[in-house]
């Protein structure tokens, strides 16, 4: 995968190094990005020596070590711990993934831990999401029918028509395809990228939806699609072993079949 | 000193608090109703706790087979060991054909049967023939990610109706007035370190359960119990909270939920000697018993050296006799859990599990409608006025001693939409809100600042393993007096600890340090409230399971706990009756029995 470049406040410095409690044999050292606007201070890259024989085997249990243990400043997202909530996205040595379902021993060597790539931080490895989100809104991800469904009962899908929504409606919104995709970078005020187009994708496949021809239409446009130059990055990406790359390739073709 | 903080005012017709299932459905059944409506919540909606839910929605619709809602309605009265309201109840099982039934409609994409309905399975507890029959097929799942897919509907159907949404703003406290009526609440906005004063007519809370006040849980970091915190913080009971839920199959070491659903589909628990032991604890549910009766079961076999491992503390759950395609399609989302935190291939071997920590009944007292009660005057069911809970951080009771697995995604969706029907009912948007009391927030305030200054020399990380730990150890699946005595000091100890207290991080940008700080301080009051309430009941029922009180007490315990906590960390319990009485004439109340499987 391609080197990501830093977010913004551009020049990083070394920062501190944490070493760790003495007698440890299993020593890591994680390389860890840190920014505070309160401190008003440039981004540091702080150095925490972990024992991985006292910790647990992914990403985020030695995050939550550093911060429980060591440096409580350490600021990060969390929740479910089971890669479901989409929370802990972040750049783990060079790749975009959930800390939560990221094995420490996958890692070579030092771990370098940085905010997901091209987004705002807010502090430390917490991004600004916001772009992102409103973009997902933006493609009106909600079931859209002319007619009623039974009134007592539900609409019927066979189970055919069902497995079409396999391996769209997992996403978990984290976000990590669409920060390691070079068009989302350089464009991503315009073009929604590969999180949002997957999820605009998973209405277009659903034998439910209705409004197929006006969720192409608001597609047609030189930025919000086809910034797509199917580098896939995205798909290689996915914590969840989806496929956004195919989705909007799903997508084009249904573009040009509808001309 | 709060001259030092900014504070930003809002005014609202109703504020929830909690945008998980209860929250969201709350926040769009009134947003779509003209209230002017805000919904505040620490995460973003689709990073709450009910993403993780997996098995199903429980909902008498009879795809698969024959089904009653009088059937469902009898399970859960039986589940609940006959602590939960009988109305309520009946309310619930009712409602849940046509909340199902909506949920498809807004796009849930639910399993489906060859004749395109929503697929059902097989779930604990869940019989026909008000238990006389074969296990009914009653649970609606989208594989095994139901919360997943419930969850992102939700919040599409939120965006639809163009609810508002305060994200990542932490909600710290509520606002009451002299009169005991709840007024609004004092928030932290995260992002950019502000402090938010709601004013509303209503405040509904839906911040989920507190899971993260033990060691090892099925549940998230973020589930703390935030709104829980609050109401006791105001002086106000909650009900029931000794009655938390062990679900028998979190994974060994992690934690990590494997869903009762795996049973649902075939599998089968098995101990040291490869028996299928709950054949003898249960002859006639076996596998599929209440959660409580097979939590148990597991234990025993553990303290009777049955266990398996070097250690012999857990057993083994399988269902590598399934066909690879049944667990591709129904299962995929375990099969992944398994493997990245058990390390295990779930198509050739068994996964370890041991009961964990998974969903509490108590919480705050409410009625159908979702208002929170405060006995008053002689009556049992006086409404606090401005204040309703729903989801798990309410006590409506419907789950009673013992929840059945399924009926909590049912639970919030039914009171998620009975509360914002109240709402509509209750308010006038066109009438006059009322000025806050003067000063009002202002003790959140200086309380949120005395913890972003507290200097002592224990991290919270630190205070917050003692509690887990305590709690683990002294408030377990299996209690006696002696242990939970022992506990209480510990949990005594620890109060007055509490006060060494050390926050490094000092600014109000993102400050999870202080966050968690927080977050303990919401942590440590239903911890002590479960200890003391565990502690003071002295019988066994549904997930209160006491060794020296082994049988139901209806004589004397047929009631529900309140207890309130003051601010020394004493608390002081009272009761209220338990309703025996059905809702209407459809269904007959069910009277107490031994409950056997
Ligand atoms: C692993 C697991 C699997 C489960 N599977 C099932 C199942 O298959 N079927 C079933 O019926 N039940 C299941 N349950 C139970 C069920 O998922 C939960 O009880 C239910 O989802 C709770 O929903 P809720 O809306 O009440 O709260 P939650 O989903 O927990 O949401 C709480 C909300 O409150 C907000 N919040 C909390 N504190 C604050 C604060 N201080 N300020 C602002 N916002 C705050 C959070 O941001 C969040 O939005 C499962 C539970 C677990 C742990
Ligand atoms: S395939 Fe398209 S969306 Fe994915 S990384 Fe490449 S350009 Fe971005
Ligand atoms: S497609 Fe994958 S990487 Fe992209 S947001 Fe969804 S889960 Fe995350
Ligand atoms: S904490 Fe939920 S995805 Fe990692």
């Amino acid at each position: 995968m391609a080197e990501f470049t830093l977010p913004a406040n551009s020049k990083v410095r070394k920062g501190k190094t944490h070493a760790a409690a003495t007698g440890g044999k299993n020593i890591r050292k994680f390389h860890v990005y840190r920014w505070d606007q309160d401190s008003g201070e440039n981004p540091r890259t702080d150095t925490y020596e972990v024992d991985l024989d006292d910790c647990g085997p992914m990403v985020l249990d030695a995050l939550i070590k550093i911060k429980d243990e060591v440096d409580a400043t350490l600021t990060f997202r969390r929740s479910c711990r089971e890669g479901v909530c989409g929370s802990c996205a972040m750049n783990i040595d060079g790749t975009n993934s959930l800390a939560c379902t990221s094995f420490i021993d996958e890692v070579k060597g030092d771990v370098k831990i940085n905010p997901l790539p091209h987004m705002p931080v807010i502090k430390d490895l917490v991004p600004d999401l916001t772009n992102a989100y409103a973009q997902y809104t933006s493609s009106q991800p909600w079931l859209k029918s002319e007619s009623a469904p039974p009134p007592d009962k539900e609409r019927l899908q066979s189970p055919e028509e069902r497995a079409k929504l396999d391996g769209l409606w997992e996403c978990v919104l984290c976000f990590c395809c669409s920060t390691s995709c070079p068009s989302y970078w350089w464009n991503g005020d315009r073009y929604l990228g590969p999180a949002t187009l997957l999820q605009s994708y998973r209405w277009l496949a659903d034998s439910r939806d209705e409004h197929t021809g006006e969720r192409l239409d608001a597609l047609e446009d030189p930025f919000r699609l086809y910034r797509c130059h199917t580098i896939m990055n995205c798909t290689n990406t996915c914590p969840k072993h989806l496929n956004p790359g195919k989705a909007i390739g799903e997508i084009k073709k249904m573009m040009v079949e509808r001309r | 000193m709060t001259e030092a903080y900014k504070i930003v005012d809002h005014t609202y017709d109703v504020i929830v608090v909690g945008a998980g299932g209860a929250g969201l459905r709350a926040t769009f059944g009134m947003a779509v109703k003209g209230l002017k409506t805000a919904c505040i919540t620490k995460v973003f909606p689709t990073r709450s706790h009910t993403v993780a839910a997996q098995g199903g929605i429980s909902a008498a619709l009879g795809n698969m087979s024959e089904d009653d809602w009088r059937w469902h309605f009898y399970d859960t009265v039986k589940g609940a060991d006959w602590l939960g309201d009988q109305d309520a109840i009946e309310f619930m099982c009712r409602e849940a054909v046509p909340a199902v039934i909506e949920l498809e409609h807004y796009g849930v994409p639910f399993s489906r049967t060859e004749e395109g309905k929503i697929y059902q399975r097989p779930f604990g507890g869940m019989t026909t023939e008000y238990g006389e029959g074969p296990p009914a097929q009653r649970t609606a799942a989208a594989a095994d990610r139901t919360g997943h897919a419930i969850l992102h509907t939700l919040y599409q159907q939120s965006l639809k109706h163009e609810a508002e949404f305060f994200v990542e703003y932490f909600a710290i406290d509520l606002i009451m007035d002299d009169e005991g009526v709840c007024r609004g609440v004092m928030a932290w906005n995260l992002d950019d370190g502000t402090l938010h004063r709601f004013r509303a007519r209503m405040v509904v809370l839906a911040t989920g359960g507190y899971g993260r006040a033990y060691f090892s849980c099925t549940g998230a970091h973020t589930q703390t119990g935030d709104g829980n915190g609050m109401v006791l913080r105001a002086g106000l009971p909650m009900q029931d909270m000794e009655f938390i839920q062990f679900h028998p199959t979190g994974i060994y070491g992690a934690g990590c939920l494997i869903t009762e659903g795996v049973r649902g589909e075939g599998g089968y628990l098995t101990n040291s000697e490869g028996e299928k032991f709950m054949e003898r604890y249960a002859p006639h549910a076996k596998d599929l018993a209440s959660r409580d009766v097979v939590s148990r079961s597991m234990t025993i076999e553990m303290n009777e050296g049955r266990g398996v491992g070097p250690n012999k503390d857990y057993v083994h759950l399988h269902i590598e006799h399934l066909s690879p395609e049944i667990i591709n399609e129904r299962l995929p989302g375990i099969a992944e859990t398994a493997r990245i935190f058990a390390g295990v291939d779930v198509t050739k071997e068994p996964i370890p599990v041991l009961p964990t920590v998974h969903y509490n009944m108590g919480g705050v007292p409410t009625n159908i409608h979702g208002e929170a009660i405060l006995p008053r005057d002689g009556n049992p069911d006086a409404v606090i006025p401005g204040l309703m809970a729903i989801g798990e951080a309410a006590c409506v009771s419907v789950h009673g001693a013992n929840r059945l697995g399924s009926n909590s995604l049912l639970d919030i969706v039914v009171f998620g939409r009975a509360a914002a029907d109240r709402c509509v009912a209750l308010i006038d948007p066109n009438s006059n809100q009322p000025e806050l009391p003067k000063g009002a927030g202002e003790n959140s305030i200086a309380r949120l600042d005395s913890r972003r200054h507290a200097k002592g020399g224990t991290s919270v990380a630190a205070l917050r393993g003692e509690m887990q730990t305590t709690m683990q150890a002294h408030c377990a699946v299996f209690r006696t007096h002696d242990v939970m005595a022992e506990g209480q000091k510990k949990m005594t100890a620890l109060w007055a600890k509490m006060d060494d207290m050390g926050v490094t991080d000092r600014s109000m940008v993102w400050n999870s340090d202080l966050m968690e700080a927080l977050e303990l301080d919401n942590m440590m009051l239903q911890a002590v409230v479960s200890l003391d309430g565990a502690l003071n009941r002295e019988e066994s029922r549904g997930g209160h399971a006491r060794e020296d009180f082994p049988d139901r007490d209806d004589e004397t315990w047929m009631k529900h706990t309140l207890a309130w906590i003051d601010e020394n960390g004493k608390t002081r319990i009272d009761y209220r009756p338990v309703h025996g009485n059905t809702l209407t004439d459809d269904v007959k109340a069910v009277p107490p029995k031994e409950r056997v499987y």
